[in-house]
């Protein structure tokens, strides 16, 4: 176990600089771009021009440039945005991680529970007609594009319906800390938790409606009814528990995914500050050293994540620990 | 090749739910997976739904032209359209407030400005439709090229295996470390800030084709459709009848093509419904967050991002694109796990967003 633990962190490693050189050779070796034009925003003057081949050491040989970056990045912490009034991007990312994280952690812990309901009605009802109408449900979900039920969960509580009883209490786009008002910060997230999560709750029901039926013919399952357990017993504490290995693999790397950047969508068209809308204000004004920053974030949060489930895993389950 | 036909097919093929035997018996393993394919309603009916919004998008040019009698790429701000016999304005500035914004036409619920028009004054209804051309064209030719690429890496690492197949696997994954979208971001900003385009010696790279987005697309889904397929090909690998032409000299081209090939498009096959799907929804993302089809271009993510300001006084303009692509996206995920029935009654095969 130490052994695999200790590779399996190498591996990360070798990962994570992998990472590092990669975005680097994106953003500054695609062959015809002049980065410091790119880094310096919006219809630079001459004299940012010069200061960011300054700050980049643009000057200089590609392997010092990247040294240079990666400084900045992770050491001194001063990599300034020109595009944005001398943001700096390291703190920005930090402190707008802690919004991103309250909408990841909320909508997981609804697709979750949502999820596993939905799967279990499924296989309950198996034969009827409930199991082939949410099933049609759980596809219209994941066929859904998150900005745009995004906005017309907009359309329905901002507007609309924002005047009837149903809605009114929906406080405005925008975000509360938690540290500041948890009520609030609950009631400016139930919106955004649902959008997103419905995409999970439907590709997650699936998967495990599609495993509960093949744990189904497994001999222990016959063994537990044979034994007389009640079919709601062998379902819950036989199947579900056989079936959730999968579900929490997938489920830790699409934690990651999110965190990691993939919830930049739903935070654009809630409003929500979190490291997406930073992503996405930086793109509306092409402000390259914070993107690739960002992107840096989400690869590293998603590389260690994934690392860590493999760990959590070989922990649960020795068969996969040679491998 | 003739003593390889002989080679029993019996465990390859299985019988499907409530499928009889001699029903597939005598048959190539195409012929059965169409005739269970046919026979799923669902599955024809999610084909139907598919071809008739593409056939939709194909019509635009003709809906512009004699519905819509407008040029849905021309703004138009200052002109008026007939409704219920009356003269009303295109674009009407709006009343009260700063007086700054405007308000574009609603829906009429005629031929022109069927659902309306946009900020600039332009045919809504016209714009979905060119857009879905846009949308679709994307979202096609990148899980074409996606897979393709995907299905070349993972022959070359099956087949080769050791370090050939450490190499690329490597490199896979370290695309697969990054988040889809800030990839596509990373890619995109460098590719679409010059406005003139890049050039790399005969290519230039021209900002408003599609085939930015497309390859962009393309390149950022390979792994995930790479780890399958590479399994595949290791497990076709070890089979006899590729020993059998081992033993018989055949070259590794060959062997790689009609031996080892054949036995993993079905794979491939599967995947690509799933993937289009996969691709449509990204270049929606992409096009909304401005860095997928460029202005004056449309595409349905385009037009949900001109909706956005628009969204509580002309809800439509951000609405309709957006159930064009739920219901091209449902019908290609029905059709997907239609086909993966048809070939495969008992695969596994998931893509993931």
């Amino acid at each position: 176990m130490f052994a695999f633990v200790v590779r399996r962190l190498i591996g990360m490693v070798l990962v994570l600089f992998a990472i590092t050189v990669l975005t680097f050779l994106i953003f500054f070796a695609t062959p015809g771009v002049d980065p410091s034009r790119q880094f310096a925003g919006r219809n630079p003057q001459p004299s940012t021009i010069a200061a960011v081949k300054h700050q980049f050491g643009l000057d200089r040989p590609l392997p010092i440039r990247y040294a240079l970056m990666m400084k900045r990045l992770f050491i001194s912490r001063d990599l300034v945005s020109y595009g944005n009034q001398a943001l700096k991007v390291v703190p920005a990312i930090l402190s707008a991680a802690p919004v991103t994280f309250s909408l990841v952690f909320g909508a997981a812990v609804l697709w979750v529970i949502g999820s596993i309901a939905i799967g279990l009605i499924m296989v309950t009802f198996k034969g009827s007609f409930v199991d082939p109408l949410l099933m049609i449900l759980a596809l219209i979900g994941i066929s859904m594009p998150v900005f745009w039920l995004g906005e017309v969960v907009n359309l329905i509580t901002q507007d609309r319906f924002h005047d009837t009883f149903l809605f009114s209490w929906v406080p405005p786009l925008g975000y509360t800390p938690f540290t500041q008002d948890p009520w609030q910060w609950f009631l400016h997230l139930i919106f955004p938790w649902i959008t997103l999560s419905i995409l999970y709750i439907g590709f997650y029901a699936r998967v495990l409606r599609a495993d509960l039926l093949e744990v189904q013919n497994e001999d222990f399952v016959r063994t537990a009814r044979a034994k007389g357990l009640s079919p709601r017993g062998v379902l819950v504490r036989h199947m579900l528990r056989t079936s959730l290995i999968t579900f929490v693999s997938l489920f830790g790397l699409d934690f990651g995914v999110l965190v990691g950047g993939g919830a930049l969508l739903t935070e654009v068209v809630f409003g929500l500050p979190g490291v997406g809308l930073l992503t996405y204000n930086a793109l509306r004004s092409l402000d390259l050293p914070v993107i690739m920053a960002t992107v840096i974030y989400g690869a590293f949060f998603i590389t260690i994540m994934s690392a860590l489930v493999d760990i959590v895993y070989a922990r649960l389950d020795p068969r996969i620990r040679p491998a | 090749m003739a003593e390889f036909a002989l080679e029993p097919r019996g465990p390859e093929v299985q019988l499907a739910p409530g499928e009889s035997a001699r029903e597939i018996s005598g048959r190539s393993p195409w012929r059965i997976a169409g005739r269970r394919l046919v026979r799923n309603r669902l599955a024809m009916a999610a084909l139907g739904l598919f071809v008739l919004i593409v056939v939709l998008c194909l019509l635009a040019p003709f809906y512009a032209n004699h519905i819509a009698k407008t040029d849905p790429f021309e703004s138009n701000l200052t002109g008026t359209t007939n409704v219920n016999g009356e003269e009303v304005q295109v674009v009407q500035e709006t009343q009260g407030g700063l007086g700054l914004g405007v308000t574009p036409i609603g829906p009429t619920w005629q031929g022109n400005y069927f659902i309306g028009a946009d900020n600039q004054g332009r045919d809504v209804m016209a714009r979905v439709l060119y857009g879905g051309r846009a949308s679709l064209q994307i979202g096609v030719a990148s899980a074409v090229i996606c897979t393709l690429i995907a299905l070349t890496i993972a022959l070359l690492a099956g087949f080769f295996r050791g370090w050939t197949d450490s190499v690329l696997s490597r490199v896979m994954d370290l695309i697969w470390a990054f988040p889809v979208y800030l990839l596509a971001i990373s890619l995109a900003t460098v590719l679409l800030t010059k406005p003139q385009g890049l050039k790399w010696g005969p290519v230039t790279i021209d900002p408003s084709s599609f085939w930015v987005p497309t390859w962009i697309i393309a390149i950022v889904y390979v792994p995930y459709v790479y780890r399958p397929l590479r399994g595949q090909v290791l497990s076709v690998r070890e089979k006899e009848y590729v020993e059998a032409a081992i033993s018989q000299g055949a070259s590794n081209l060959r062997l790689m093509f009609s031996d080892i090939l054949p036995n993993v498009i079905t794979t491939a096959i599967v995947l690509l419904p799933l993937m289009i799907a996969t691709t449509i929804l990204t270049e929606a993302a992409l096009s909304f967050l401005g860095i997928g089809v460029q202005a004056p271009q449309a595409s349905w993510g385009t037009i949900i991002d001109d909706g956005q300001n628009l969204l509580y006084t002309r809800p439509l303009v951000a609405i309709v694109p957006g159930i064009f692509i739920v219901l091209t996206v449902l019908s290609l995920n029905v059709l997907g796990d239609g086909v993966r029935e048809a070939l495969d009654p008992r695969a596994k095969v998931r893509v993931r967003e």
